[in-house]
């Protein structure tokens, strides 16, 4: 009887549980696309937990997933790596705003080479993805490397498998700085290319170019720093040599005319210490909320982000906005409007 | 007493009987009904690419998201290429170690040998994968692809088939790979039937003075046909829906520059699991979704082929007595 009575009384207690459980998941934030800003998001989404009890759920689904989820409206955030063109954005009813900034580094191993030894520039990187240059002697490289002894070897260019933001960035670049790599490859988060062994995801592409000698790839920033890879130095649009790192992304995103619109690819950026492969990631949302509760915890979320979160990408190596950006995309958030046309407010 | 009321508790009505039956059917047709959404999901997933491409995706082996030209041919064959390559290994080697347990082996291996080949069928593929890329990759580079390349550099046909960047990536180590995965599912189906066939039609032939071959090839393999090919089908089916080993070691390349076995290349559902997440909805997702529906058709044909060779070899049976 007494057993009874307590399976009966434990039985009763999670039912309350789980009811309670299901009212707290009607302010859960749903979020999927991207899976560069991944981490970040995460982590930025368990601190807001700690700080508000607001839970945000984010799944790494990459960008074309995210764009499909927010377009079926199952989510209340999408996120890409890739930004929408304006009048795309104005067809589907959406906006989108730059959360963070990252950049896209070639990698390399060659015996003998160090972290930023060797200097490469637009044209070289394209020709050598093209098949063009197919050995590190190559004159083309031994011109902007002179006192730099490359071996008579040839080149194994390693490059994404899976679509990707990264390799939209790096296809972007070499579009805009390679007329011949523009013409027969293109840009994209998956091209048609013409050589190279495909790693999937930046771990995969580390894991060849580590393996491989004598070969390159491109890898994030982040994966770059925390692997000590040996990463090669860029020619910029201003014609000097940068090395990747914070004030060099930084450095690009200034360039960007962000008052304009939030469609900003930012490679080839001007100025003297802009790193050329530079990105930002996206977050799309639909401007009239069929869920304006849901529409103001997100952008709670990501305005909180935005004041507390700097250190924490810092610290992921990611590069966080400039301020000045930052108060535009709070200004733009008015245009998220509930059905009635009212603004959603996030303050 | 007891026993008599035990028994007519345990009698059930008419009903429960026609209950079982219709449980039974639905689920039979339930297998049929799903089989037949998928496929027609699968057609209505893909019919902008159907419609845009038609047969010629086929037979097109060029893959180019930006200018939006998709064809099937360098995946097909890639996973025809790696399914073939690992069923030339893997049915030999899993007839041996089937018929070494079976046959040879004494008694006190037969045990840990079998868990072992079951454990084998246990590990995850990305493992697998990884061993591939990390370990076994770097290994067929230096002491297969880099000897045979000096050995037959210049012999026309011969030095074609070994030629690309010594990496070992390619249509070779994914064959390999897959082989090594497939055994001990082909090796355990074919134990199995081995050890069903009767003692007694064994120990006749043993009788009559025939070798441990001679019984295994006029009476077990006999005996045992319809079980042996359903174990290579079960591989070759595992062969070519296999998708994260595969990965990581077909280098994952749209092209068919040579048929080079060490050539980097790609497989229908590799290039699936690569290109999904990212492939904008259009043009691009429905064509990976074709590339989907052929892999079904493969699986199919494979299936009915293999349906075909047991029909034919039942049929030489009776021509024979």
């Amino acid at each position: 009887m007494t057993t009874t009575f307590n399976r009966t009384m434990l039985g009763l207690t999670a039912v309350t549980l789980l009811t309670a459980a299901g009212m707290a998941a009607a302010q859960d934030v749903t979020g999927a696309g991207a899976s560069f800003p991944a981490p970040l998001y995460s982590k930025w989404a368990a601190d807001y937990n700690k700080a508000t009890g607001v839970k945000i759920n984010y799944q790494s689904v990459g960008s074309g997933a995210g764009i499909r989820q927010i377009d079926a409206k199952t989510v209340d955030f999408g996120a890409s790596d890739m930004p929408l063109k304006d009048d795309e954005l104005a067809k589907k009813g959406q906006l989108q705003f730059p959360t963070v900034i990252g950049g896209v580094v070639p990698v390399v191993n060659i015996q003998g080479v160090t972290p930023g030894q060797l200097k490469l520039n637009g044209q070289v990187l394209g020709d050598i993805y093209l098949g063009k240059i197919a050995k590190w002697n190559d004159p083309a490289i031994k011109a902007i490397n002179p006192s730099l002894n490359l071996p008579d070897a040839a080149i194994a260019p390693v490059r994404r498998a899976d679509g990707s933001g990264t390799t939209f960035i790096f296809t972007n670049y070499l579009s805009k700085v390679n007329t011949e790599w523009k013409t027969k490859v293109g840009e994209g988060t998956a091209v048609n290319w013409p050589t190279g062994a495909g790693g999937k995801g930046n771990e995969g592409v580390a894991a060849f170019v580590g393996r491989l000698p004598n070969s390159i790839g491109y890898v994030e920033y982040a994966y770059v720093k925390q692997n000590k890879m040996t990463y090669a130095q860029m020619q910029n649009k201003a014609g000097n040599f940068v090395s990747p790192d914070d004030t060099a992304f930084k450095a690009a995103a200034a360039g960007a005319d962000w008052a304009k619109s939030f469609y900003q690819i930012l490679t080839e950026q001007p100025g003297k210490d802009s790193w050329p492969m530079t990105g930002a990631t996206f977050i799309l949302m639909h401007k009239v909320q069929d869920k304006p509760a849901q529409a103001a915890a997100t952008l709670k979320f990501f305005s909180w982000a935005y004041k507390n979160g700097d250190k924490t990408a810092d610290e992921m190596d990611y590069v966080p906005m400039p301020a000045g950006v930052k108060t535009a995309i709070e200004k733009s958030w008015s245009e998220v409007k509930d059905a009635s046309g009212h603004s959603v407010s996030f303050k | 007493m007891s026993s008599s009321s035990s028994v007519t508790s345990v009698r059930t009505g008419p009903w429960a009987d026609a209950l079982f039956g219709w449980l039974a059917k639905g689920a039979a047709w339930l297998t049929l009904a799903l089989l037949i959404s998928i496929l027609a999901s699968l057609l209505v997933g893909a019919w902008p690419a159907i419609e845009r491409y038609g047969l010629g995706f086929l037979a097109n082996p060029v893959w180019d998201p930006v200018q939006e030209n998709f064809g099937g041919l360098v995946m097909i064959y890639g996973t025809l290429a790696t399914s073939i390559i690992a069923l030339l290994i893997a049915v030999p080697v899993s007839f041996g170690i089937a018929l070494f347990l079976t046959e040879m082996s004494p008694a006190w291996l037969k045990r840990p040998l079998g868990t072992a080949i079951e454990l084998l069928a246990a590990v995850p593929s990305i493992v697998y994968g990884m061993w591939g890329l990390l370990v076994f990759g770097p290994i067929l580079a230096k002491y297969v692809q880099m000897p045979l390349q000096s050995l037959f550099s210049g012999i026309p046909y011969l030095g074609a088939l070994v030629s690309g960047p010594p990496v070992g990536i390619g249509i070779l180590s994914a064959g390999i790979i897959l082989a090594i995965m497939i055994i001990p599912f082909i090796a355990s189906v074919m134990r199995d039937v081995f050890e069903v066939t009767p003692p007694l039609l064994k120990e006749s032939a043993y009788g009559l003075g025939a070798t441990t071959w001679e019984v295994v090839s006029t009476v077990v393999l006999p005996y045992t046909k319809a079980g042996v090919v359903g174990g290579i089908m079960l591989g070759l089916g595992r062969a070519l829906g296999e998708t994260m080993a595969v990965t990581f070691v077909i280098g994952n390349m749209n092209q068919l520059d040579s048929l080079s076995l060490f050539q980097a290349a790609n497989s229908i559902t590799s290039a699936l699991a690569n290109e999904f997440a990212e492939a904008a909805s259009g043009i691009h997702q429905a064509s990976l979704i074709y590339l989907g529906l052929v892999l079904f058709f493969i699986t199919f044909v494979v299936l009915s082929l293999s349906k075909l060779l047991l029909l034919q070899l039942k049929k030489n049976e009776g021509a024979k007595s």
